[in-house]
């Protein structure tokens, strides 16, 4: 039996420097994660990026987005009830960051409907279709396109918009400060200047009550 | 007590069986080190990651077997695989250190296998641990031959 409780506690030993490995690791990079974003706080958002709800609501979460990624759409309704449950108090602001392939031209086509001031109904619509216009994660624009037929957007205006420099550079600026700030993965999530660090439903709605219950 | 078998589990931890428990501690704790670099830390593993893996995470369970109790035939089972695993680990090396061009090995796509994504102190790097591990495990296997065939 000596060796048998010999093996036990090897085991034992064996996980716990595994648990308390794992648990270092993630503290040091929430830890870092929190620094990084307070020290690029003032490029949480651009004067250009989509804007929804109060503009002088204290509590601001900020996503970076892509319209291929699933994930992004499940949080979509997430989001919405978030803002109803607090009216006026909480506003969103999305940047994109294009991660699957070919989402770069349906983030510019998405900037061109914000030109059109019809941002939040082309998200919509994009994410009610998103299994139509993407094959195996890859986007398929022309199909983006056809979707875009059953929308009121000026689709022969949007064509030309998307294709201006103007738009590439913010684009291009959102990637860039998507990096600056640590974000790899959509849906990236700040709420207040704060990172959502462990990924889930769960840990945002704590992130923005503990705002709400800071601001007001 | 006549039992040879239960008095075998009686006697106190002897060299063979100590020799067996330590390829299984290292085994384990490459196995649970390997988990770390990608569950943990994110570091999405290669191919040749991946093969190292495969001949790495069934020593855990069949050194764990071979141990209650102690299987003199546990070599004839772990070598082959040991020595597998260690000539995948020696083959990232050589392509992680330039020795072979990458373009001449299968990955390429996702996670590069020449890249360098973790450095220890400076020197030690994940390859360098695989090899050190199945090495050490080869050596091990083989004093154990050699001691209880006589």
């Amino acid at each position: 039996m000596k060796k048998l409780s010999f093996v036990v506690a090897a085991i034992v030993l064996l996980f716990s420097i595994f648990a308390v490995a794992t648990y270092l690791y993630n503290k040091q990079k929430a830890d870092d994660a929190n620094a990084n974003a307070q020290k690029n706080d003032s490029i949480l958002e651009r004067d250009y990026s989509p804007t929804m709800g109060d503009k002088n609501a204290k509590v601001t979460i900020v996503e970076f987005f892509d319209p291929a990624c699933g994930t992004c759409k499940a949080f979509s309704p997430f989001l919405k009830q978030a803002m109803e449950a607090y009216p006026g108090k909480v506003r969103l602001v999305v940047r994109y960051l294009p991660l699957h392939q070919g989402s770069d031209e349906v983030v510019k086509i998405m900037e061109a409907a914000h030109q059109q001031n019809k941002f939040w109904e082309i998200l919509d619509a994009a994410y009610v279709t998103q299994s139509s216009w993407t094959r195996h994660h890859v986007v398929q624009p022309e199909l983006f396109w056809e979707m875009l037929t059953h929308t009121n957007l000026d689709i022969e205006k949007a064509k030309q918009d998307a294709k201006s420099t103007a738009i590439a550079q913010r684009i291009q600026q959102d990637i860039s400060d998507a990096r600056q700030l640590n974000v790899t993965k959509t849906p990236g999530f700040f709420v207040n200047g704060k990172p959502l660090i462990n990924f889930g439903y769960q840990p945002l709605q704590e992130l923005i009550e503990t705002e709400i219950r800071n601001k007001y | 007590m006549s039992d040879p078998q239960y008095r075998q589990l009686l006697t106190p931890l002897d060299t063979d069986w100590m020799l067996i428990f330590t390829c299984w501690l290292l085994a384990a704790a490459g196995t649970l080190g390997s988990l770390f670099f990608s569950e943990v830390m994110g570091l999405k593993p290669c191919v040749l990651c991946w093969y190292q893996r495969i001949f790495m995470y069934p020593l855990v369970v069949i050194f764990l077997v071979g141990l209650f109790p102690l299987d003199r035939s546990v070599v004839r089972y772990a070598l082959p695989i040991t020595i597998i695993g260690w000539c995948f680990a020696v083959y990232h090396y050589l392509v992680y250190s330039g020795y072979i061009p990458e373009n001449l090995q299968p990955c390429s796509e996702d996670t590069s296998c020449a890249e360098i994504n973790l450095e220890l102190l400076g020197f030690i790097t994940i390859p360098m641990m695989s090899i050190l591990s199945y090495s050490a495990i080869i050596l091990l296997l083989f004093t154990f031959r050699r001691r209880t065939q006589s």
